[in-house]
């Protein structure tokens, strides 16, 4: 059978790809520019027809605690917000990191700080990336730049989820949430059953007659054994560093000057390039797809050939600091960020590659 | 071939549903299309747009500099974006509403009084498809048998009796298109 092309928003194909994927539960609370994850759910119903649980909590704190809850049984839950109501779910990400537990958590970033504005930005970079909720944990975060990575990271999302017992975020903004493009979802497949996941989830608080109770908590009083779980934690971080890097260059192998970007900056920086070559400058595209684990060995590789780097972002210089953690000081790398919900246009950034690159 | 649209006007003129038809009828043809609206708290009244792209290869930014062809339907939409269409490209307007028309001479200038046919006729409702009826006579980013296949595929069944409304109201947009 032919794959059927569909085109809906970023938001609407978060959605319709949790419940084909089997998600057997999406709590959240609406906040514009992702509203439509849980319109597009209650439209769906998908509780008539895979069972998954929709539900509208009366906060984002609950919605995360009601994640936690249901990712402690071993259930694939998720929830989404933009960066207000991602402020808001810091605590219960923290614990869910701590208790080690899989869950999917969508931020479709706005403008801030504060209630900000409700249009495109990406400045929760450090939230995401840098904790955002308190003590050593990590977060893997996923940057879609098409609707189509929309619908294929919530997948990839779970899968890593599940594989490392970690929170997953798939770190969006107002652009790629709100566009619309054509997409392809991914192959309905029904939900686990609960033998399914008693086997594959060893762990979980699955009711524990004939076995030893599973406990599932972030609090452990005693230092020595909380030091323990801390390196246990920090090892796991390292396996992630080293296996789930996902980065994507375009015309790099020829490039003069490099532009790093990601999300929908990636999406303005490819035309820009575009632009720019046309005009005989020998410009690469550095798209970072995972945020954390950042893919530092392939920049730094990257950079050795190239003049200087343009990093470009709706924030005002935030993963600049990974790129240059990255390259050591071997090359300049310069910033370029619109703020508050402005989004550039390609000539923009052309302008600064020659402002700042070029000169 | 890539064709590169700013379609711009008041809250409630079907700005985002006539991109949004014209992405589907894109999607019919098998190309690659991407539809961005400058999404915001205005509704009904304040300014709505909507960027268009529909291509036969992938399409880089959904975000554009400048414009193949430019509809615009308000005066604040006119000195928005006439700068903004590529020398060469077109610029489409709706003469209701419009006190100082576009002054450039190095683009084609077209008008369509969409909104008085519309008033006039009754047909208000397809205000809209008035104006992209203009577009794809001069431009025939997608066949008309195309947007009627989109129409088909959007549109609840219980509103499909309006379609050959709307194809009429192509085909009136065709007809009245004149050069400014």
């Amino acid at each position: 059978m032919a794959e059927e092309v569909v085109l809906m928003k970023g938001n609407e194909a978060i959605a319709h790809a949790a419940i084909r994927i089997g998600v057997d539960g999406y709590f959240g609370y609406p906040i514009t520019p992702q509203s439509e994850v849980l319109e597009t759910l209650a439209e769906q119903k998908p509780w008539e027809t895979t069972g998954m649980v929709v539900l509208q909590a009366e906060s984002e704190v609950a919605a995360i605690n009601m994640v936690y809850g249901g990712a402690g049984t071993g259930k694939m839950v998720m929830t989404s917000s933009s960066s207000p109501g991602v402020s808001l779910k810091q605590e219960g990400i923290s614990y869910i990191a701590g208790a080690e537990l899989p869950c999917l958590i969508v931020n479709v970033m706005r403008g801030g700080p504060g209630l900000g504005t409700i249009q495109p930005s990406q400045a929760d970079y450090f939230q995401t990336t840098k904790g955002g909720g308190h003590g050593d944990y990590r977060l893997i975060a996923l940057a879609p730049a098409s609707v189509q990575e929309m619908a294929d990271f919530v997948k990839l999302g779970f899968e890593l989820a599940f594989k490392y017992r970690n929170p997953a975020m798939i770190l969006a903004d107002g652009v790629i949430g709100q566009m619309m493009e054509k997409v392809v979802l991914p192959e309905p497949r029904p939900r686990r059953t609960d033998e399914e996941i008693i086997e594959q989830c060893p762990w979980a608080s699955t009711g524990c007659k004939g076995r030893k109770p599973n406990v599932i908590t972030s609090l452990e009083l005693d230092p020595a054994v909380m030091e323990q779980r801390n390196l246990h934690l920090q090892n796991k971080y390292a396996e992630i560093e080293a296996n789930e890097r996902r980065y994507e260059e375009i015309e790099c192998e020829d490039a003069e000057y490099l532009i790093v970007a990601f999300g929908s900056c990636a999406r303005i920086a490819q035309k820009a390039m575009e632009h720019a070559r046309e005009e005989g400058i020998k410009v690469g595209l550095f798209r970072p797809i995972t945020l954390w684990p950042f893919p530092t060995p392939e920049i730094a590789q990257r950079a050795k050939q190239v003049k200087g780097i343009l990093v470009v972002e709706l924030n005002s210089g935030q993963m600049i600091e990974d790129v240059k953690l990255a390259v050591e000081c071997n090359v300049p790398v310069h910033h370029f960020g619109r703020l508050g919900g402005i989004v550039p246009d390609p000539d923009e950034v052309v302008d600064a590659l020659k402002e700042k690159l070029i000169k | 071939m890539k064709h590169e649209i700013i379609i711009a006007g008041f809250g409630g003129q079907g700005v985002l549903s006539m991109g949004k038809i014209l992405a589907y009828s894109g999607l019919m043809e098998n190309k690659e299309v991407t539809w961005m609206p400058a999404y915001g708290p205005e509704q009904r009244g304040g300014t709505a747009n909507v960027t268009v792209i529909i291509s036969d290869e992938r399409i880089s930014s959904p975000i554009l500099s400048k414009y193949d062809c430019a509809i615009i339907l308000n005066q604040p939409s006119l000195a928005k974006f006439e700068d903004k269409v590529k020398p060469g490209g077109i610029l489409i307007y709706d003469g209701y509403g419009i006190i100082n028309p576009p002054t450039r001479k190095d683009i084609k200038v077209y008008r369509i009084d969409a909104m008085d046919e519309a008033n006039e006729r009754n047909m208000a409702k397809t205000f809209n498809m008035i104006v992209l009826g203009g577009l794809l006579k001069l431009m025939p980013v997608v066949s008309t048998e195309s947007v009627v296949k989109a129409l088909r595929k959007t549109l609840p069944e219980r509103h499909h009796h309006l379609i050959p409304m709307n194809e009429e109201a192509i085909r009136i947009g065709m007809e009245i298109i004149k050069e400014a």
